[in-house]
């Protein structure tokens, strides 16, 4: 019976798994980006055209998924920081691993500071 | 089509400048800033003051009527599209099989990348917080209608 792959710093483990959220994150943030232009174009049109579309931010459905949008920058940005040093930081490679939990603290802790004010708002 | 891998440490076959290396430069060097533009401009419209409930017209009129903000909402613009256009290309590039298919996606994300900076600017730049003939109470305290 073959043996599982003892895993890698790209393969099978943190480091694999960091860089999968990493793209995941990227490319709903570059969507959300998308419309978030957009939607902010509108000011060129009218008050009541901008107000209209950006109250629909203020709904609770769109105030929930907010959250993840914010999770999702704040796992991304950090994430990076860890990649930047990976790439440049003589000991990166040696504390990648570590430096994916801090990564993960982090965000996690601005994440719980944001969520019950954001959540005041959408909800108070 | 078959995937011409070359043989490492084989010398660079092509001329002109590397554009794939200045590419993972400028992901490295644009995330970073955008670190603190991004996470700024969430500080500011969603965790101070009244948060996402506070913005409006009005809002944005008076944060563009400072040009601290038109020059960050601005780099903030430009860096995120190249930024994440570029990321997408990334992962374009690693799934896409036809050839033809992936130039057809590389190359409307950069028409989606190009038009969407281009409204952007046009918007930030054009912008008038007072536009004549709009609900009064609509518009930042600032401008004239509201000014009695």
């Amino acid at each position: 019976m073959p043996s599982l792959p003892a895993g890698t710093l790209y393969r099978g483990k943190v480091g694999m798994w960091s860089w999968v959220l990493h793209r995941i994150t990227g490319v709903a943030i570059f969507f959300f980006l998308l419309v978030h232009v957009l939607d902010t174009a509108l000011v060129r049109l009218s008050p009541e055209a901008y107000n209209a579309v950006i109250n629909t931010y203020k709904t609770p459905l769109i105030g929930v998924a907010e959250l993840g949008l914010v999770a999702a920058v704040l796992y991304h940005s950090m994430n990076g920081v860890r990649i930047v040093l990976i790439d440049f930081w003589r000991k990166g490679v040696k504390y990648q691993n570590i430096m994916f939990w801090i990564v993960v603290s982090i965000a996690f802790i601005v994440f719980a500071i944001f969520t019950p004010r954001h959540l005041s708002h959408v909800f108070g | 089509m078959s995937v011409v891998i070359e043989q490492p440490r084989s010398p660079r076959s092509r001329n002109g400048a590397n554009w794939e290396k200045y590419g993972w430069i400028f992901m490295r060097a644009s995330g970073v800033i955008l670190i603190f533009l991004v996470l700024g401009h969430l500080f500011v419209n969603l965790y101070l003051g009244e948060g996402i409930k506070a913005i409006d017209f009005a809002f944005v009129g008076g944060k563009w009527s400072d040009p601290f903000w038109k020059v960050w909402d601005l780099a903030m613009l430009w860096l995120a599209m190249i930024h994440g256009t570029n990321g997408m290309r990334t992962i374009v590039n690693d799934y896409a099989t036809k050839e033809t298919i992936r130039k057809a996606l590389v190359t409307s994300l950069w028409g989606v990348c190009a038009v969407l900076i281009t409204l952007g600017t046009l918007v930030v730049f054009t912008f008038d917080p007072c536009p004549a003939g709009a609900l009064p109470e609509l518009l930042p305290s600032f401008c004239p209608v509201n000014a009695s």
